[in-house]
């Protein structure tokens, strides 16, 4: 087999800091190659080598390219000889068309240098139509869900003659039936003979996808895997990502459930811009002391939804309902309302919504908090270093110190800064929205250790995923979401996956089963049909 | 903030490690070090005790607008009016005390009166109806301009005289005595030397009781020698002029002030909060409407405040009066490392942003430099300072 990719002995260095040391990666024509290891292994940075971003002689080592050794001085040299690399972070322009998105930086230029816009949105229709999109090309992106904009996101690649193709956790914000349309095109896109490179957390997508996979570990390379070995199982890959066996992927906990402490009642939330448009639709749930209630939903169903209208009445308007603690009706039409009443919402993008990015973990952690650092009218900062040392401590937040900027922590640190916020308002109730999204394997058994250790102490904590086997495997019991509505109460030990997903997938219009997971029959046959369309029918975020 | 942290034990910093640490800060102090010491080289005048005290005077309204308008760029925010602010608080003033002839501290109450009147109503567009402050400043600065040539009827009044000029231009003298150098000023410096060092050495057994990095003894002594004597020798050079300056007390006051509001109040860390992140101050509870509201109200009063040091200086209050201080203002906080996007910046880097204009204001005034070119000097230190700042960012996010 002939390789498409090699990059030899690739070492980068930054002042300091030794990023990447001797990696070494061979990339096979026509694969589907992975790239794993825990954030902060070196992944991106490798990445950033071979696209150019860093250019030549900012590293040492080489690659060869088709044969032949290329020296990148930017990411335009690297698109030239067609590698091409996708961002976590889509780059489109929200307010130009799909169109216009695609051929950004490489318009189809007609007579006298003009742009030939019948000729463009042809071509684009002709891209669009190879990865399964089917939308008007003049629409602008920002109207479409984020599976759709990855979608338009390799549609431009394919437009740059792409050869290899690098897509960096493509499938992190998508839910699964869009992750599952993702990975087909990829393996389309393979048997048109493109290569593709797959960062990825998700261990069970990449055994689905990969043909090998290479496994980074603190700036080296631990090994590369034929995963059609029968011995390339996810054990192993964890092994490697991690350096040590995880005995189990969640911490052992005996739950001990006391009385309920917040109860939500007929909980309903319009939509902020559209009215009329039900978001939430009389939602009941409540969760006890030392309880983890899980609450499963696809993308659209309303998840975040419900849990930031909860908080602050943050997100909606219209909204009815009752909020109790302990049983006695309480205001969380404010933020502070709600964190008066001990409740804290840890928030599922922490970089937009939970952190000050520019200032450092100290501030940070003391933010919601703020007000018990105060003396006189004056904070204590003496008192404020020390809480957020305590925390560093108590929460492993890896850094050299407090003082160190937020931003320059690694996502896992980051959500352990998030929850030391939250920890320090002391609070009865806590939300987690999505509180492993993005963050690395070992990471992800650090939070819920830490969510253990709060239901030991008497917490009631709700956790918000859309992995279903993290609710199995944390919770007590867990609530299933479809279009607003809460479908399903499931304690842990009666639910499945296949369960549960039928659950979240019931038709907005189909009679509810009867609650306790015992008959779920009734939605089964509305459950089977295809949710495709679900994602559209939340908020895009 | 200059110092690192060990959860075990005390441990002292060294110099470098003390400057390296916080690059941001020092880059512009030692940027106006440089300025200042090249000044003093290239004009024997620059450092005559009058010309200290010229300084001083001719710059305080710039750095008593940069305090205000230092939070305002913080909240990520921007007033363009206060410029116009000025004027009409200096020319409410005027009519109060010129044209009505009532006592002084009556014409200084109904400028700040119509300052807070003026930051009510832009805090309230900007917090509650939801305008960004560019708009609503631009706006301002038309109205407030308008309305200061209707309060003046188009012309000059002047002058104020008595304790009204004072305020810019008198200064405390012979309160103790003294041969030809003032007591009185010498004792305040000292006093204020002493307060200082107390301070510094308070603030230092603070963070050793909580096991803080601090610099080594006898750095910290060198430290507030170094202080001191900067201090004692400002002092001297005042004290053997016209004496301690009123405006440099008020000045001073007000540089305490912001500087604790800003840095030790619930206040000024949500003013921080909103600029770095305005989604994640909401969802921690920060009243975010609240805090631009006084923020901008804030902001009015200082621009009074300025108004009335402004008009007292020229004597007078015109129409066309602090035409494009507010640039000025905004150019300080910038050279002073803060943040277009907001978020970031100090109260005491706004001031050395402020005096490093004054000073190449000063010189290229001593050595006989046409006006114009002043203008592209102050220009050119802002884009330098930027640029500096830019780099900074990009040489500590790759060592990242």
């Amino acid at each position: 087999m002939n390789q498409i990719l090699q990059m030899r002995s690739i070492t980068k260095e930054f002042p300091g800091v030794k990023a990447l040391e001797d990696v070494t990666l061979t990339v096979n024509a026509g694969e589907i190659h992975a790239i794993c290891g825990e954030n902060g292994a070196g992944k991106s940075t490798l990445m950033k080598v071979l696209s150019g971003v860093y250019p030549h002689g900012s590293y040492k080592g080489e690659i060869i390219f088709e044969g032949e050794e290329v020296r990148f001085s930017s990411i335009n040299d690297s698109e030239a000889k067609g590698i091409v690399i996708i961002h976590q972070e889509l780059a489109l322009v929200p307010y130009l068309s799909i169109a216009e998105n695609i051929f950004l930086g490489n318009e189809v230029k007609g007579t006298g240098g003009l742009i030939d816009w019948n000729k463009a949105n042809h071509k684009a229709n002709q891209l669009m139509e190879r990865v399964g999109l089917h939308e008007n090309p003049i629409t602008p992106v920002s109207q479409l869900g984020v599976g759709k904009q990855q979608l338009i996101e390799i549609a431009k690649a394919l437009s740059k003659e792409v050869k290899l193709l690098i897509l960096d956790e493509p499938t992190a914000a998508l839910n699964d039936t869009d992750s599952e349309h993702l990975l087909d095109l990829i393996r389309q896109l393979q048997r048109d003979g493109i290569t593709s490179i797959i960062i990825s957390h998700k261990l069970n997508e990449i055994a689905e996808i990969a043909d090998n996979t290479t496994i980074i570990r603190d700036g080296r390379t631990i090994e590369t895997m034929d995963m059609s070995d029968p011995t390339a199982t996810q054990e192993r890959m964890i092994r490697g990502m991690v350096g040590r066996d995880l005995a189990h992927r969640f911490p052992e906990r005996t739950p001990q459930i006391g009385e309920p402490v917040l109860e939500v009642e007929n909980w309903t939330v319009y939509h902020p811009t559209q009215p009329g448009r039900m978001i939430i639709d009389n939602a009941s749930f409540n969760v006890r002391a030392g309880e983890v209630v899980g609450i499963a939903g696809l993308m659209g169903a309303g998840r975040t939804e419900l849990a930031m209208s909860l908080f602050g009445h943050t997100y909606g308007r219209n909204i009815t309902g009752q909020v109790k603690m302990h049983g006695s009706v309480v205001d969380t039409s404010t933020v502070a309302g709600a964190v008066g009443a001990s409740i804290a919402y840890c928030t599922e993008d922490r970089k937009r919504f939970g952190l000050n990015l520019l200032d450092d973990i100290r501030h940070n952690i003391s933010a919601a908090g703020l007000s018990k650092l105060v003396k006189g009218g004056w904070i204590n900062g003496n008192e404020e270093l020390k809480i957020a040392e305590e925390y560093r401590a108590s929460l492993n937040i890896k850094t050299p110190t407090v003082m160190a900027l937020v931003g320059k922590l690694s996502g896992g640190n980051q959500q352990k800064v998030v929850l030391s916020k939250w920890l320090y308002t002391d609070p009865e109730v806590l939300i987690l929205d999505e509180p492993t999204r993005g963050i690395d394997v070992g990471a992800k058994y650090e939070i819920y250790t830490i969510i253990n250790r709060m239901v030991a102490e008497g917490k009631a904590v709700v956790v918000i995923s859309s992995e279903l086997p993290e609710l199995l495997g944390i919770c007590d019991r867990i609530y299933t979401l479809a279009f607003g509505r809460i479908t399903g109460e499931v304690p842990v030990a009666e639910a499945t996956q296949h369960s549960l997903m039928e659950l979240m997938t019931l038709e907005r219009n189909a009679e509810l089963p009867v609650r306790n997971g015992n008959n779920v029959e009734a939605g089964r046959a509305q459950g089977a049909e295809e949710p495709s369309n679900l994602e559209l029918k939340g908020s895009n975020r | 903030m200059t110092a690192t942290v060990t959860p075990a034990k005390t441990s002292t910093a060294g110099v470098r490690e003390l400057l390296t640490s916080n690059l941001r800060q020092s880059g512009i102090l030692i940027a106006f070090v440089v300025v200042f010491t090249a000044a003093a080289i290239a004009s024997p005048n620059f450092l005559s005790p009058g010309n200290i005290s010229n300084i001083v005077q001719q710059y305080s309204y710039i750095l008593i607008l940069a305090m205000g308008m230092l939070l305002v760029i913080v909240a990520a925010q921007i007033d363009l009016s206060v410029g116009s602010v000025v004027a009409l608080t200096g020319a409410v003033a005027a009519v109060v005390v010129i044209k009505w002839g009532m006592p002084w501290y009556m014409g200084v109450l109904a400028a700040l009166g119509v300052g807070l009147l003026v930051g009510i109503w832009q805090g309230f567009w900007v917090a509650f109806v939801g305008i960004p402050g560019f708009i609503v400043t631009l706006a301002g600065m038309l109205i407030f301009r308008g309305l200061t040539y209707q309060v003046l009827n188009s012309i000059s009044l002047s002058p104020f005289g008595g304790v009204y000029y004072e305020i810019n231009n008198g200064f405390q003298n012979g309160l103790m005595g003294g041969y030809g150098v003032d007591t009185f000023t010498l004792v305040m410096f000292g006093a204020g030397a002493l307060v200082l060092a107390y301070l510094q050495w308070r603030t230092r057994q603070g963070r050793i009781a909580y096991l803080q990095t601090v610099e080594s003894m006898p750095l910290f002594i060198g430290k507030i020698v170094l202080m001191a004597a900067v201090i004692m020798w400002l002092g001297f050079e005042l004290a053997s002029d016209r004496g301690l300056p009123n405006i440099l007390v008020l000045v001073l006051i007000l540089l305490v002030i912001y500087t604790l509001v800003s840095q030790k109040t619930v206040f000024g860390r949500h003013i921080y909060a909103i600029g770095g992140n305005l989604n994640a101050a909401k969802l921690s509870g920060v009243r975010v409407r609240r805090i631009n509201f006084w923020v901008f109200v804030n902001m009015g009063l200082l621009s009074a405040v300025a108004g009335i040091v402004y008009s007292s200086r020229m004597n007078a209050a015109q129409p066309g009066a602090g035409n494009g201080l507010e640039l000025d203002a905004i150019a300080a906080c910038f050279i002073g490392g803060a943040s277009t996007t907001g978020g970031i910046g100090r109260v005491g880097g706004a001031m050395i942003g402020g005096l490093l204009m004054a000073v190449i204001s000063n010189i290229m005034s001593l050595l006989g430099w046409p006006m114009q070119l002043q203008s592209v000097a102050k220009g050119v230190v802002l884009l330098l300072a930027v640029a500096f700042d830019l780099w900074n960012r990009r040489r500590s996010e790759s060592a990242a």
